[in-house]
């Protein structure tokens, strides 16, 4: 019971069980894998989000800070922009959103909530402000992430885990996370522990932000060209997947492993039923269920476990 | 402070472990899938699916209608799936998951004129044939094999004049209440309408007006209103868009002065345009409106029914600027971007509006 991680985990399994039992065509290793490129985004996001929600705060702006880096990586990157330049440019601007979240939260002393609302409303703004209902070309070079593969590993799988697993170093293994997890629990109390607040929170913005850079990029290179409603309703999955994976919404509580194993379960219930034709309808209220059904075993898995409070102790110590 | 590394280590563990019982049954696909397409009974039927803009919207329901009746009459398989909301990423996963269950025929109605290239691509390089209808991918039409739009804008405009200049016995002023200065089909509608007066017999209809409403209710009732107080000779209005016709007769029942209403003058003002018949039913029920018009969105369903299963069995091939045999035997001509249009403009009033639904 000690871990809450084992119910989006057997969640999973039942799912890929189901599927690969009355589902041929979801029986496809490379389909599987391939189409795990559609998914990466959101996935990537809620790397970031898991370290936001932990630390007490939330991100409604991710869909937008990825549809307006897009824009702009797209519109600006000419064809002919050598690689790396486009790369670092997408890397920037999404760095750079997320760190103004990170400051607005920490310098004008407002809810993540009512900032990010803000945010979320005034970087779709720009980005219909920026590119009118035409779209951009992306360049040639930029084209086709998902396409060419390692190993039957499509990229933005193989970016996804590759940054879950640094991300997961940096918030279960590095001083950063144990102030995240402090502030998360108590940001008062944090504050008179010492933990530098504003520095951590603004931190975990900036990641996020990074992370939008890459998941933007992704987004530009599977589409071929980016327009201003793209990424409609990333903020709400991001966040769907982290709550599942059984992070706190209050905050400091929450594993980079629960979130890897609700994208898993996500990308696998929402696989099966694609290839099922499961109608758009039904398969939002199966989602709904399930999510409904991982958080609510939580809670209950929570209730009989009386060690579920030792993270502040754990904080102080360290 | 926490124990990283088992963490890591059991996340791939069961990562692995899921993708390999995903495929566990790999080997058998394709003797599996080749048995669920002959099952349908004898020789194997084609999968034909229809992918809406969204799910829920009833015009697309009368696409789905025609390819219904297609499926009938030239036996295949057929379903819709479309996305819950009307975006293009929305449609992509979809597109991707119809190209894994194998389907022959893509029906689609874009989202996005550019967005979707990949994927189509994709479908198209497994040989699955592509029809768009209604919503074409504007710009980007070598993505699939034929587009059919509902109706030619010349059919458009000489249409709703003619129907206006019925109604005002082609005499009189008039003027057009149109969606955005910038919609491409508004545009060139009006365009037409604007050469269709040339004509010697509109040579007393007299435009003298064109106003914008956005599209927006609003705005449309707005613009409607200064038109009746701006031309105290108005004879008539057209509305070629559904938004700004509901408003505007809404704006001309209130104000009374449509033909035989309380404040008619010389008349009356006759207003029409194109719009879809549930939306104007109780319009034309009360007098407020005689006739207007639209196409029928099953003639796309049901060409694209049609063409695309008839190009897949290689009947026709639908090469652009080519001339195709149609469903009834007759000839289709594609013009040089693989634009192909399903049908005529269908004219409801009173005596017929009750039998359409959509």
């Amino acid at each position: 019971m000690k871990r809450p991680e084992w119910i989006p985990a057997i969640l999973t399994i039942a799912v890929v069980v189901f599927f690969a039992a009355i589902s041929p065509d979801f029986r496809d290793f490379r389909y599987l894998l391939s189409n795990t490129s559609l998914y990466a985004e959101t996935g990537l996001l809620a790397i970031g989000m898991t370290l936001i929600i932990i630390s007490g705060n939330i991100d409604l702006s991710v869909g937008s800070s990825v549809v307006l880096t897009a824009c702009l990586v797209a519109k600006f990157s000419s064809e002919g922009t050598p690689l790396p330049v486009s790369v670092l440019f997408a890397l920037i601007i999404g760095t750079l959103l997320g760190t103004i979240n990170g400051l607005l939260i920490t310098l004008a002393k407002l809810p993540s909530f009512l900032v990010t609302l803000a945010t979320m409303a005034l970087f779709r703004g720009a980005a219909e402000a920026i590119m009118g209902p035409a779209s951009a070309k992306v360049p040639h070079a930029l084209k086709g992430i998902d396409r060419p593969d390692l190993f039957g590993l499509p990229y933005p799988l193989l970016i996804f885990l590759v940054v879950l697993a640094i991300v997961g170093i940096v918030l279960h293994r590095m001083i950063l996370g144990r102030w995240l997890f402090g502030i998360g629990t108590n940001a008062e109390a944090a504050r008179y522990t010492g933990f530098p607040v504003n520095k951590a929170t603004i931190s975990a913005f900036a990641i996020t932000g990074l992370l939008v850079g890459i998941a933007a990029l992704i987004l530009d290179s599977r589409l071929g060209v980016a327009r201003n409603d793209l990424a409609k309703g990333y903020e709400l999955e991001a966040i769907t997947i982290v709550v599942a994976g059984g992070t706190a919404i209050s905050g400091g509580k929450g594993t980079m492993l629960g979130t890897l194993l609700s994208w898993l379960l996500l990308y696998f219930t929402k696989t099966g039923m694609g290839v099922n034709n499961v109608k758009p309808e039904y398969q939002l209220t199966i989602v709904g269920l399930i999510l409904v059904l991982s958080v609510f075993a939580q809670n209950v898995a929570a209730s009989f476990s009386n060690t579920r409070q030792p993270k502040p102790t754990k904080i102080q110590t360290g | 402070m926490i124990r990283i590394a088992p963490n890591f280590i059991l996340a791939a563990s069961v990562l692995a472990a899921l993708f390999v019982a995903g495929c566990n049954g790999g080997s058998s696909t394709e003797s599996s899938s080749a048995s669920t397409s002959t099952s349908g009974g004898g020789g194997s039927k084609l999968k034909v699916v229809f992918i809406p803009k969204d799910a829920a919207n009833p015009y697309f329901k009368q696409v789905d209608a025609g390819l219904q009746d297609a499926a009938k009459e030239f036996g295949f398989d057929y379903q819709q799936q479309g996305p819950a909301t009307a975006d293009a990423t929305s449609q992509l996963t979809i597109i991707k998951d119809q190209i894994q269950r194998h389907v022959d025929v893509i029906v689609l109605s874009a989202n996005s004129p550019d967005a979707l290239n990949e994927a189509l691509d994709d479908a198209r390089a497994k040989g699955i044939v592509v029809v768009t209808v209604d919503a074409d991918l504007t710009g980007n039409e070598s993505h699939r094999d034929v587009g059919i739009l509902p109706t030619s804008p010349e059919k458009i405009g000489q249409g709703q004049v003619e129907l206006l200049g019925k109604e005002m016995n082609y005499q009189g002023d008039f003027a057009i209440l149109s969606a955005t200065t910038d919609a491409p089909n508004q545009n060139a509608w009006i365009a037409i309408m604007k050469k269709t007066l040339e004509d010697p017999k509109y040579a007393k209809m007299k435009l003298v007006d064109t106003v914008y409403g956005n599209d927006e209710a609003q705005k449309s009732s707005t613009e409607m209103e200064g038109l009746l107080t701006k031309y105290p000779n108005l004879k008539g209005v057209v509305s070629p868009t559904s938004v700004g016709f509901a408003a505007a007769a809404q704006v001309l029942e209130n104000s009374g002065m449509y033909p035989g209403g309380a404040k008619a003058v010389n008349g009356g003002i006759y207003l029409t345009g194109l719009s879809t018949p549930n939306q104007l039913k109780k319009f034309v029920q009360n007098g407020t409106i005689t006739a207007f018009q639209l196409w029928q969105p099953k003639d796309m369903g049901y060409l694209a029914g049609y063409l695309g299963t008839a190009a897949k069995e290689k009947k026709i091939e639908l090469k652009f600027g080519a001339e195709v045999t149609g469903p009834k035997g007759d000839k289709l001509k594609l013009d040089d971007k693989g634009v192909v249009f399903a049908g005529d403009l269908l004219t409801f009033d009173k005596s017929n509006i009750d039998k359409y639904d959509y």
